[in-house]
C-alpha cells in the first residue's frame, strides 16, 4: 500500500464536554409523534443548562418515525437556526456516532453546543409500519422469509452463536434477569416487575432460541445530550464528563458467513489507545442489547474476554449494578425499554450519569470512566453499524454532582 | 420426514373461508430479475460479469468490484445451512395464518449466504440443495431442501405453498373432446387429484376416447362450450366453488395467412381460444381469487395451454398465431388480477401438436401426453412459464435472446 494510503489513527479527543442526560420517560403507546418527543427532549436540554434553544448552534437528530421530515425540517417546525446540522440514520450505533460527530464539529468551531437527540413516536401499528420500509435487502431477501423481523434475524445468529460456543438460554436469561434487577433501581424502567430465571425460560417461544424476554419493548420516548468544549460546561455550571476515545465501523467482515462479530473487533485497541485505558479501566459498561446475543459478541469484540468465551464470563460475574461487573445499569432496553433510534441512546445518556455522579438508578460506587457502545442496523442478515465511546467524568461524589 | 398430507374433510358451510393474504410482495427491479428466472424454473442468482462473484441479495452494483453488469445465470445449488429458526410470531398477516414457520441461513458453495425457507427434512447444520420459487404473491423466493429425496417430502406445509400441487385438489379440464384434454384429465388423477372435472362441449355427440373418460372413476364429465357464455356461467354456478385448479387446452386451429381464409373461420379461432379464455376467467375467476387461502384445497391456479406462436408468429397459421398472442396477453392481466387471491396463472406454451390440422407440419411435434406431463410438473412444482417439446424450448431460447431475430427466423 503505497503511504498515501496507509490508515492514519483517528486524532485524539482534546477538550470535549458531554453533558445534561435527559431521559424522557417512555410510554408503551402514545398518540404524539417524534416531532413532540424531540421538542420535549430539547426544552429538557436548554432548561438543563440554564440557555435558550438560540444558544443551541449545532442539533443532530436520530429518528426512526420522523418520516417525511428530517433534521431539516424540525429546525423551522422547532424554530431554531442551527449552523451545524446532522441526521444519523444508524440505529442502535446513533448516538455514538452523533458524539463523534458532534465533537468534531465543536473542536472545529462549527459549532458551540450541540443538542444529539435520539427520539421515536410509537404509535399503534407504528412497528409493523416501519418493519415494512427498513431497507431494500430486507424487503428482498429478509421479510419474504417467515416477516419475523428483528427477531428472526437475531434468532438466527443466536442459533449459531449458541451452536458454536456452547452458549446456553441460561447463560442468556443471566444477562437478562441481572439486568431487571438494574431496571428495578430506575424508576423510568418499563418493566417494573422482577424476572426470575425460572420465569425467563418459562417464556413463550417468539423465534427459537428467543424467547420473550429476550425480546425488547418497542415503545415511544427520547433521550439527549449536550456536545460542548470543556471550557464552555464549566461556564456554564454542567456537571460534565470528558470524552477521551470513540469509534465507528460499518459493514465490518462482510465474508464472515453470518454475523460473530462486529466492526469493534478492528478498531477496538485503537479506542482505547485514544482514551489511555483497557478493559480493566472500565467502571460502569453499557452494551447495546436488544438481544443477549449481541451483548455476549460485544464482551468479547471490545476485549473483556476471549473470542467465544462470553459465556464463561457471564457465568463468572455478578453483571448487576451492585456487582464486580456493572453492565447496562438502567436496565438496558431490555428491560428500561426500546424507545426506536432513542434506544441507541439510552446507554449513552446511563452512562453520562453514572460517571457524572447523577445517576437516577442505583449509582456505581467509584464509576468514573465509562464504556458505552451501540450496534444496529439489520439491513438484510446483520447489524451493519458499530460504534463505541469512553467517557471520564469525576464520579459520584459527597452532595451529588460537581 | 414429512407427514403425508390427509384428504381434507369435506367443507364445513358455515365456517370462516380464510381470506387470501400475500406475503410481503414489494421488490427491486434487480430482485424482479431473479423472479423472471423463477418463474421458468431453475436456480439462478447474479454472477458479476466482470469478477465472477455471485450476489445476493440482489443489487445494483458488484460489492467487490463495483461493476454494474451483473447477469442473472444459473449458479450450483449446493450449500450448507450454518443456522435455524422457528418463527411463531409474525405481524404480517400471510404468516400469521401459517406459523410457525421454519427458517435458515445457508452458505451456498457458490458464496453468498442467504436466508431461506428450510424444508422441515433439513437437518441443521448440514447439506442443503436450494431451488428457487415463486410464493403466493408471484415473488422468487429461496427454500433449502434436503440433498436427497425424503418421503412425502412435497407435502412439506411451506413447499406446498410454493407450488400448485394437483394432489387433493380439484381440477377441470376444460377441453375433454380433443386428445390432449383426455391426456391431462388422466395425468393429473394419476397426480392424486381428488377429482377431475372434464368439459365437453355438444355432449350428445359421440367422439373419440369418450368411453375410457367415462370408465375412469375420479373424472367426471361435465357440459362445457366455451364459445357459449351461459354454458360457461351454468357450470361455474355449479362447480365454480370446488374448482380449485382450471386447466384450459381448448384449442381451435386452423392453417392459413394472414390474406387467406375467411371471416368465419377467424371469428371461430377467436371466439374458442380468446374469448373463450376470457369466459372462464370472468365465471371462475372471482371465486377462485375468493378461495386461495381455503385449507389443502385451496384454489391454486389457473392453467392455459397454448401454442408458442404466442411469442413470435407462425405466418403459416396467421390467425392461430394472432389468438395466441391475445391469449397470452389476456393470461399476464389474468396474472396480476388472480395474484391477491395467492392463485397462479400458468402458461403452458407448446410446439405443434401432433393432430391432423397439422399432419403437414414437419417434425418435431408434440404429443398429447408430453403435454399432461408439462401440466403435471408446472403445478407440482410451480412453474409459471413452461414449454413442451423441442420446438417451444427453441422458440423461447430466439425469442429471450432477441425477440426482433426471432420474429425473421419464424417466417424463414
Amino acid at each position: 500500500m503505497p503511504p498515501a494510503l496507509m490508515k492514519r489513527p483517528r486524532a485524539p479527543y482534546r477538550d470535549i464536554a458531554v453533558a445534561v442526560p435527559v431521559s424522557l420517560p417512555y410510554v408503551r403507546y402514545s398518540i404524539d409523534s417524534a416531532h413532540w418527543w424531540i421538542a420535549r427532549a430539547l426544552k429538557a436540554l436548554c432548561d438543563g443548562a440554564g440557555i435558550v434553544p438560540a444558544d443551541v448552534d449545532g442539533l443532530s437528530v436520530s429518528s426512526f418515525t420522523l418520516f417525511p421530515d428530517s433534521a431539516v425540517g424540525l429546525t423551522q417546525h422547532l424554530g431554531l437556526t442551527p449552523r451545524w446540522l446532522d441526521n444519523i440514520p444508524m440505529g442502535g450505533a446513533s448516538a455514538v456516532v452523533a458524539l463523534r460527530r458532534a465533537a468534531r464539529a465543536v473542536e472545529a468551531g462549527d459549532a458551540t453546543i450541540v443538542a444529539c437527540i435520539g427520539a421515536d413516536a410509537n404509535q399503534v401499528d407504528s412497528f409493523r409500519k416501519l418493519l415494512s420500509s427498513f431497507s431494500r435487502f430486507a424487503q428482498d431477501a429478509s421479510y419474504p422469509y417467515g416477516y419475523g423481523g428483528p427477531n428472526g434475524s437475531f434468532a438466527l445468529l443466536s442459533d449459531h452463536y449458541m451452536r458454536t460456543t456452547g452458549t446456553t438460554r441460561e447463560d442468556f436469561g443471566k444477562i437478562c434477569v441481572s439486568q431487571r434487577d438494574n431496571a428495578l433501581t430506575y424508576p423510568q424502567a418499563i418493566m417494573k416487575k422482577p424476572l426470575t430465571m425460572e420465569a425467563y425460560m418459562n417464556a413463550r417461544p417468539i423465534a427459537d432460541p428467543i424467547h420473550l424476554f429476550d425480546c425488547v419493548m418497542p415503545c415511544a420516548g427520547a433521550e439527549a445530550f449536550l456536545v460542548t468544549s470543556l471550557d464552555v460546561a464549566r461556564d456554564l455550571g454542567l456537571p460534565h464528563a470528558q470524552l477521551t476515545g470513540a469509534i465507528e465501523r460499518h459493514n465490518a467482515f462482510p465474508d464472515d458467513p453470518i454475523q460473530m462479530r462486529g466492526g469493534w473487533e478492528m478498531d477496538i485497541d485503537e479506542l482505547y489507545g485514544m482514551a489511555g485505558t483497557t478493559p480493566d479501566g472500565i467502571d460502569v459498561l453499557e452494551t447495546y442489547d436488544d438481544y443477549p446475543v449481541i451483548v455476549m459478541m460485544q464482551l468479547e469484540d471490545l476485549g473483556f474476554c476471549p473470542k467465544g468465551a462470553a459465556k464463561d464470563f457471564v457465568r463468572a460475574h455478578d453483571l448487576t449494578s451492585a456487582g464486580d461487573f456493572p453492565h447496562n445499569t438502567s436496565g438496558g432496553q431490555l428491560s428500561a425499554g426500546q424507545a426506536g433510534a432513542a434506544g441507541g441512546y439510552l446507554g449513552l445518556v446511563e452512562g453520562l450519569r453514572q460517571v457524572t455522579g447523577q445517576s437516577l438508578s442505583r449509582q456505581v460506587p467509584g464509576a468514573k470512566r465509562a464504556l458505552v457502545s451501540g450496534f444496529g442496523m439489520i439491513n438484510y442478515d446483520r447489524g451493519l453499524c458499530t460504534s463505541a465511546a469512553i467517557l471520564e467524568g469525576p464520579g459520584p461524589q459527597e452532595g451529588a454532582g460537581t | 420426514m414429512t407427514d403425508p398430507i390427509a384428504p381434507p374433510p369435506k367443507k364445513d358451510p358455515q365456517a370462516v373461508t380464510l381470506r387470501p393474504e400475500l406475503p410481503p410482495v414489494q421488490r427491486s427491479r434487480a430482485a424482479l430479475k431473479l423472479t423472471a428466472a423463477a418463474s421458468r424454473g431453475g436456480f439462478a442468482l447474479q454472477v458479476c460479469d466482470a469478477c465472477g462473484t455471485v450476489s445476493y441479495p440482489a443489487r445494483d452494483a458488484c460489492a467487490k468490484c463495483l461493476s454494474t453488469a451483473l447477469t442473472v445465470k444459473p449458479v450450483p445449488p449446493g450449500g450448507e445451512v450454518i443456522a435455524e429458526t422457528t418463527i411463531r410470531t409474525s405481524t404480517d398477516l400471510y404468516f400469521r395464518q401459517r406459523m410457525p414457520w421454519r427458517v435458515g441461513m445457508v452458505r451456498l458453495d457458490a458464496g453468498p449466504s442467504l436466508v431461506v425457507h428450510l424444508h422441515g427434512d433439513v437437518a441443521v447444520p448440514g447439506r442443503v440443495r436450494m431451488i428457487h420459487k415463486l410464493d403466493k404473491g408471484g415473488n422468487a423466493v429461496l427454500m433449502a431442501l434436503p440433498e436427497g429425496r425424503s418421503a412425502h417430502m412435497e407435502d412439506d406445509p411451506e413447499y406446498r405453498e410454493l407450488t400448485a400441487s394437483p394432489k387433493h385438489r380439484r381440477i377441470l379440464v376444460t377441453a375433454g373432446r380433443g386428445a390432449v384434454g383426455q391426456a391431462v384429465a388422466q395425468a393429473l388423477l394419476k397426480a392424486g387429484a381428488a377429482h377431475v372435472f372434464v368439459g365437453v362441449a355438444e355432449p350428445w355427440k359421440p367422439f373419440a376416447g369418450q368411453e375410457a373418460l367415462a370408465n375412469t372413476p375420479g373424472i367426471e364429465v361435465v357440459p362445457l362450450d366455451l364459445t357459449d357464455t351461459r354454458s360457461v356461467a351454468e357450470l361455474a354456478a355449479s362447480i365454480g366453488g370446488k374448482t380449485d385448479i382450471l386447466v384450459n387446452t381448448a384449442e381451435h386451429v386452423r392453417p392459413g395467412g394472414a390474406m387467406d381464409g375467411g371471416m368465419i373461420a377467424a371469428q371461430d379461432a377467436f371466439a374458442v381460444n380468446v374469448f373463450g379464455l376470457q369466459r372462464l376467467a370472468q365465471a371462475f375467476g372471482p371465486a377462485m381469487r375468493g378461495r386461495g387461502a381455503d385449507g389443502v384445497n385451496s384454489a391454486a391456479a389457473f392453467v392455459d395451454v397454448l401454442p408458442v406462436s404466442a411469442l413470435a408468429a407462425n405466418p403459416a397459421f396467421a390467425l392461430h398465431s394472432a389468438t395466441a398472442a391475445a391469449r397470452l396477453s389476456l393470461l399476464q392481466s389474468l396474472r396480476a388480477e388472480l395474484r391477491p387471491g395467492g392463485v397462479r396463472v400458468m402458461s403452458v406454451f407448446t410446439g405443434p401438436v401432433d393432430d391432423a390440422w397439422r399432419e403437414h407440419v414437419p417434425p418435431p411435434k408434440v404429443a398429447p401426453a408430453q403435454i399432461a406431463r408439462a401440466v403435471v410438473t408446472a403445478l407440482a412444482e410451480g412453474i409459471e412459464d413452461s414449454f413442451v417439446g423441442d420446438v417451444a424450448k427453441d422458440v423461447a431460447a430466439r425469442f429471450y435472446d432477441d425477440p426482433k431475430v426471432t420474429e425473421r427466423e419464424m417466417s424463414q
